[in-house]
């Protein structure tokens, strides 16, 4: 039998899986420039550490969770794909080869977790990171994930449109960031302890290579290499722009000044809202949730001060509010020309559409939160999730790690070689 | 012998370096430093978030002079660092015990 291999297709979606999972490490400076010089490493590494856990959780029984046959609406069969063992083999009717998606799917799963580390940067015990971060992804992301992108899942078949994310990366990390940041509480100092950015050079890279691998994760969703894809492309950009001229117009008007930290909060920000709806808007359209959640999010990110909870790096701010912007915004905006063909409010599609939409963002919000707090408290309780406020002042990175991510000095901290192996370090 | 330490704003080291080395000056240390006199810092803002920034960078530099020179190393500093500005620093001057050369082990005026 002749192989109905789309060679073209094929190539796009590996592509696109290795841009997003570029996205990792630009998501890990774009976090790691914005904490203090004393815990830049921690937050690295709570991204990248994140990250491998997931992608081993992906091969060994994840994905099945996700994309296995559907039980209940609720849950992929968990043992139909165990190992990944029984899809290697060259199915000559797959136009994309299964392993295809499932490593463009890991790569999601893998930068998902990872988001919600911003919330808690500087305090948090690494070991109880982990195991939160793995819990995390079995109970709620592979669930979430199959509920909105596999056939079967209650939200898919509801008709809800989440295109690349919107809800099931970005309001699922969101919701779980404030739950997390909630129970593991306030750094020590916060709010009155000024905690300047220690890189916004890195900031701005890691934002670049962010938007770069955001084409993977958007156009890439397509999993084709067509005009979905075109399409998508041309919105991702044109949102983007949008979100980051409009949270720095906010900037100017409300503070006096355009920052660097705004631009590059609001590509991300602009990327985190058109992530679902890139295929159900015109480019207009694209620069209208642009604006909106350039703006909205410029204006979220100050509600922990007046609320109270150290989301430290507005994770909750940018994540979970551009989530929801976009998410809800397709029930206006959305129009039969593009790709995914549904009319909203706007279009004369009336209010079905948004009636879906809502009901998606928030079940996932709500079942997020709730499930990051209950495995939080957990946590807290028996192992502990914070790291000594000792720790935490002189600098998790020393504490943890053993190691600090600046060394700018000649005089080599006027220490000695103490040999190899010796656990030597830390001052005991 | 004194020690002569000046607290001057950063852009002026170069002038006050200069300046000392025409009144025979050898050589002198600088260090940066941050602190605030009369001179308040400034404001930064992050996300909306406004930190107020209390100590401004300025330059420390130190110099011993033979006592004969004091006056006119301060003068020069003095008149090399001066803006007429809010925050121009500060010239003080203490006296000193000993002094000794690594290189050669001289001490006392032959070892500056």
């Amino acid at each position: 039998m002749e192989s109905m291999l789309d060679t073209g297709n094929t190539a796009w979606v590996l592509t696109a899986a290795a841009m997003v999972l570029l996205m990792i490490p630009g998501l890990a400076l774009f976090y790691g420039g914005m904490v203090r010089a004393k815990s830049v490493l921690n937050m690295l590494m709570m991204v990248m550490t994140a990250a491998f856990v997931v992608m081993i959780l992906w091969v060994l029984f994840g994905y099945s969770m996700a994309f296995g046959t559907d039980i209940g609406g609720l849950i992929g069969d968990p043992v139909e794909y165990l190992g990944l063992e029984g899809l290697m083999v060259d199915d000559p009717e797959a136009s994309l080869p299964a392993m295809a998606f499932v490593g463009f799917q890991a790569m999601f799963a893998a930068l998902t977790v990872g988001l919600i580390a911003g919330a808690v940067a500087d305090r948090t015990k690494f070991g109880a990171w982990l195991f939160f971060g793995a819990v995390w992804a079995i109970i709620v992301y592979f669930p979430v994930a199959h509920w909105v992108w596999s056939s079967g899942g209650w939200i898919f078949e509801l008709g809800v449109i989440d295109f690349a994310g919107g809800t099931a990366v970005h309001i699922n990390a969101g919701a779980a960031a404030l739950a997390l940041a909630i129970v593991i509480g306030r750094r020590v100092g916060w709010p009155k302890t000024p905690m300047r950015p220690q890189n916004l050079t890195l900031v701005m890279l890691g934002a670049g290579l962010l938007w770069f691998g955001w084409f993977g994760f958007n156009a890439g969703s397509a999993l084709a290499a067509n005009n979905a894809a075109s399409v998508v492309f041309v919105n991702t950009f044109a949102a983007t722009a949008a979100a980051a001229l409009a949270w720095l117009v906010v900037e100017k008007f409300r503070d006096g000044h355009a920052t660097t930290l705004g631009a590059a909060s609001g590509i991300v920000a602009g990327l985190v809202a058109i992530t679902p709806a890139c295929a159900s808007v015109s480019p207009i359209g694209a620069i209208v949730i642009g604006i909106i959640a350039g703006a909205l999010c410029a204006i979220a990110v100050g509600w922990k001060y007046k609320l109270g909870y150290d989301d430290s790096l507005d994770v909750v701010g940018v994540h979970l509010v551009g989530g929801l912007v976009g998410t809800l915004l397709i029930g206006f905006l959305a129009t039969e020309a593009a790709p995914t063909g549904v009319n909203g409010l706007f279009y004369g599609g009336g209010v079905e559409q948004l009636g879906k939409q809502a009901i998606g963002a928030f079940a996932v919000m709500f079942y997020s939160l709730i499930i990051a707090a209950i495995i939080a408290l957990i946590i807290k309780a028996t192992r502990g999730f914070r790291i000594s406020s000792d720790d935490e002042v002189s600098g998790i990175d020393l504490a943890v790690h053993a190691e600090s991510g600046y060394e700018l000095g000649d005089s080599g901290g006027g220490g000695h070689f103490a040999g190899v192996g010796q656990r030597s370090l830390g001052g005991e | 012998m004194k020690l002569v330490t000046a607290i001057i704003k950063p852009f002026k080291l170069e002038d006050v370096k200069s300046a000392l080395e025409s009144k025979g000056i050898h050589g002198l240390t600088v260090t940066e430093a941050s602190g605030f006199g009369r001179q308040r810092g400034h404001t930064e803002v992050y996300r909306g978030a406004e930190y107020t920034v209390d100590l401004v960078p300025k330059v420390r530099i130190e110099v011993v002079v033979e006592d004969s020179d004091t006056e006119a190393v301060v003068e020069a500093i003095v008149n090399a660092a001066r803006t007429g500005k809010i925050g121009d620093g500060k010239v003080w001057v203490v006296p000193i015990e000993s002094v000794v050369r690594v290189r050669t082990g001289e001490s006392g005026p032959d070892a500056l």
